[in-house]
């Protein structure tokens, strides 16, 4: 067997660049008008339900969705501008970006007409904040060992146990969760598992407690369900059968620009830092993140070039993420190295200093979130022919 | 530029298994195969890819001319076929003829300096001149009063000193001591261009390379067995060519986008800057990392003459050196995105 991985050097067309123009206009009127500020915003604050409404008035959620659930029928190249100029920009994207990525489409594909007519409007519309219930305390990274179980009752299933690292779970108003509704079995261990729309705000015995991060910063949840009860019309696609839906959702998860734009301003502080005459140490340094971060864009350009055509990029998806995510991670390290020989009484040094420190601390959870580098290479050996 | 229906890339493809297999080159104990093989690309037009169909070229799309040197690298191509495309290139654009056989150019990088002088002869001392030896003219781009003039000389009216490569092939130091040019005039093409293909040009070669060490590194996992297993099967393995897999789709992806960029006509802008100097670091580091994973994939094997893998490793080692290594055109890069001001970052990336 030959291994062919494909990246084809696709461009963004101009509809996509015009764009891109419109939503930075956009971002600086915000900033102007003082809905965020991307230095401030860079270090948290990242959840504006005004915000996520006036990005749905704009039509930058839901882009690629049908115009009869509020979406805009738009390419998936032009969501890829949108994404990567809101990222850049450190915009209180919390509010709408997780159900405009997967929760949205995962609805699109598997919900009840009533459910997708009532939701997916409210998404696009950006009145609609989801999470995602995928990990367990006793399980992460291994998907199909999930255990919170759903037992059959009438009308509808209930649901006990806990899910945890469950990020805004407290500010969101739904979360698609993985639970068991059977055993797995010896020909299949991805057998037995379910996909469930949860409605937090409505349903009973859900209790949400917080899990503080390294930074203070309460993001993470534990999401304990004692006897929940959720209606059968609730469920999404084949019951024992959510294994069969997980896999295209990934290229999309994995391949989009946020996978490598997460630290993003620590590059643009250390380019303000270093001043417009580096030491040639420093422009060494500077040259070698920027080529890094030219080809990973390029690639993920690619990946979703190749979404927008139909095909199923799954193994360029994980390259890109496991390449976007070690690169992002390493950047504030390499800054802090570049910059040593700034002196502290430069005037851009206090700025950069503050975001460095912030970047440091995020650096270690890039790697686990949404799929480890260790589950990623996992998935590249699969595509390479090893497992 | 898709292989499947490109007349030129089946070509290149067809000739080079028939007659550039590496095993066989390696095993071969004379250079017969250098001529069989040489013939068959001259032949098939393959070296004037980039020479337009007036001047009895093939006049190509500039991405094909690249994607024979993916392919060429996925060959470890033993011959200046890149060269020649590149001399061929120069040639073409100047408005001079293009002879047959193999052709290197000089000089490849931003040190060396050659001057045209008032009898029109030139004068100056070229290093690291691929293949400098093997070929009977060399293309120069030399320097008189402020202008550039592009000369085709005869090799044996210069004085060679041999260097090899990392690959043992050659590196030479040419001399040019008042050498008379067969062909020479005015050209529009600079040092900064010739540098910017022969940058890309070892771009779709690592890449090539690359992906064929990934590929033997993968066969050759699932073969070897120890501790009762194919290595194929131990965890730490199959992250390193996972880790081998993103290089090299790095390094392809980062010089097709190099290719693409030329093949519309902004290579010499700002753009192309960006695209080719990135491509250069990018591919240069893809090529270390890679050749050290397929080398500590095959284990003692890797690391002897007859094994295949050498023959690789050692052309990533030489040409991610060639026409600036990656701290060349990192330090480069990094001082024009300095130069043009931190809010202009990141409007220059996406603009890509």
């Amino acid at each position: 067997m030959t291994v062919n991985i494909r990246f084809d050097p696709i461009r963004l067309p101009k509809i996509c660049q015009d764009l891109r123009h419109e939503v930075r206009d956009f971002l600086h009127e915000e900033e102007a008008a003082g809905t965020f500020d991307r230095r401030e915003n860079a270090m948290g604050g990242i959840f504006n339900k005004e915000f996520s409404r006036k990005v749905g008035a704009k039509g930058w959620i839901g882009m690629s969705w049908p115009k009869k659930y509020g979406g805009h029928e738009r390419t998936f190249l032009e969501r890829y501008v949108v994404t990567e100029e809101m990222r850049v920009a450190n915009a209180p994207v919390r509010g709408h970006f997780t159900a405009d990525r997967q929760s949205g489409p995962i609805i699109l594909k598997l919900a009840d007409e009533d459910i997708k007519a009532d939701i997916l409007p409210r998404i696009a519309a950006g009145e609609c904040t989801f999470c995602i219930g995928m990990s367990e305390p006793s399980n992460g990274s291994d998907l199909f060992a999930a255990r919170v179980k759903a037992t059959k009752t009438d009308g509808g299933w209930l649901i006990n146990g806990s899910k945890i690292w469950t990020s805004y779970a407290h500010l969101a108003d739904y979360m698609i969760a993985l639970f068991r509704t059977s055993p797995c079995t010896k020909e299949n261990r991805r057998h037995g598992l379910t996909n469930f729309l949860v409605d937090l705000k409505n349903f009973n015995d859900i209790k949400i407690n917080p899990v503080v991060n390294l930074r203070g910063q309460h993001e993470f949840n534990e999401v304990v369900f004692e006897d929940t009860f959720i209606p059968d019309q609730y469920v999404l696609g084949e019951i024992d059968g959510a294994w069969k839906q997980a896999t295209s959702e990934l290229a999309y998860e994995r391949s989009g620009p946020e996978r490598f734009l997460e630290t993003s301003y620590v590059l643009f502080e250390l380019a303000q830092v270093l001043g417009k005459q580096p030491d040639s140490r420093a422009a060494e340094g500077l040259g070698r993140l920027v080529a890094g971060l030219h080809t990973l864009r390029r690639m993920s350009v690619s990946v979703n070039g190749m979404l927008q055509a139909g095909e199923e990029p799954t193994i360029q998806g994980s390259l890109v993420k496991d390449l976007g995510t070690i690169w992002e991670q390493e950047l504030p390290a390499k800054a802090r190295d570049l910059a040593t020989f700034v002196p502290p009484g430069n005037s851009n040094r206090a700025s950069f200093d503050a975001l460095l420190n912030y970047g440091i601390q995020v650096a270690p959870k890039l790697t686990i979130q949404g799929g480890t580098t260790e589950v990623l290479r996992g998935i590249i050996a699969r595509g390479l022919g090893l497992r | 530029m898709n292989g499947s229906d490109n007349i030129i890339i089946n070509t290149t493809a067809k000739i080079l298994n028939d007659l550039c297999d590496p095993q066989t080159i390696n095993n071969s104990n004379d250079e017969k195969w250098k001529s069989t093989l040489w013939s068959a690309l001259e032949e098939n037009g393959l070296t004037r890819a980039w020479v337009p169909e007036e001047f009895n070229g093939v006049g190509a799309d500039v991405a094909d001319g690249f994607e024979i040197l993916r392919i060429a690298g996925q060959f470890a191509i033993p011959v200046p076929i890149a060269e020649t495309l590149l001399a061929g290139w120069l040639l073409s654009e100047t408005g001079l003829n293009v002879p047959d056989g193999m052709l290197s150019i000089a000089p490849v990088n931003q040190h060396d300096t050659v001057m045209l002088d008032e009898n029109d002869t030139l004068t100056g001392t070229a290093h690291q001149i691929p293949f400098g030896r093997d070929v009977a003219q060399v293309v120069v781009l030399a320097e008189k009063s402020g202008q550039t003039f592009l000369a085709l000389v005869n090799r044996e009216d210069c004085i060679l000193q041999q260097y090899d490569s990392h690959a043992s092939e050659p590196r030479d130091t040419i001399e040019f001591n008042r050498v008379s040019p067969v062909q020479c005039a005015e050209t529009k093409v600079t040092r900064d261009h010739l540098l910017r293909m022969g940058a890309a040009i070892r771009c779709s070669e690592m890449g090539g390379a690359l992906q064929h060490i990934l590929n033997i590194a993968v066969q050759y996992s699932k073969e070897r067995e120890a501790f009762g297993r194919p290595i194929s099967k131990f965890q730490a393995v199959q992250h390193n060519l996972a880790q081998l897999a993103g290089e090299a789709a790095a390094a392809v992806s980062a010089a097709s986008s190099a290719a693409d960029t030329i093949n519309s006509g902004d290579g010499f802008n700002d753009a192309g800057f960006l695209e080719i100097a990135s491509a250069k670091i990018r591919a240069g580091e893809a090529a270390g990392k890679g050749a050290a994973i397929g080398h500590q994939v095959h284990g003692a094997i890797g690391y002897t003459t007859e094994h295949i893998l050498h023959r690789y490793t050692q052309r990533l080692w030489s040409w991610r050196d060639d026409f600036g290594g990656e701290s060349v055109w990192a330090v480069a890069l990094g001082e024009f995105v300095a130069a043009n001001g931190a809010d202009q970052l990141w409007p220059t990336i996406a603009a890509r």
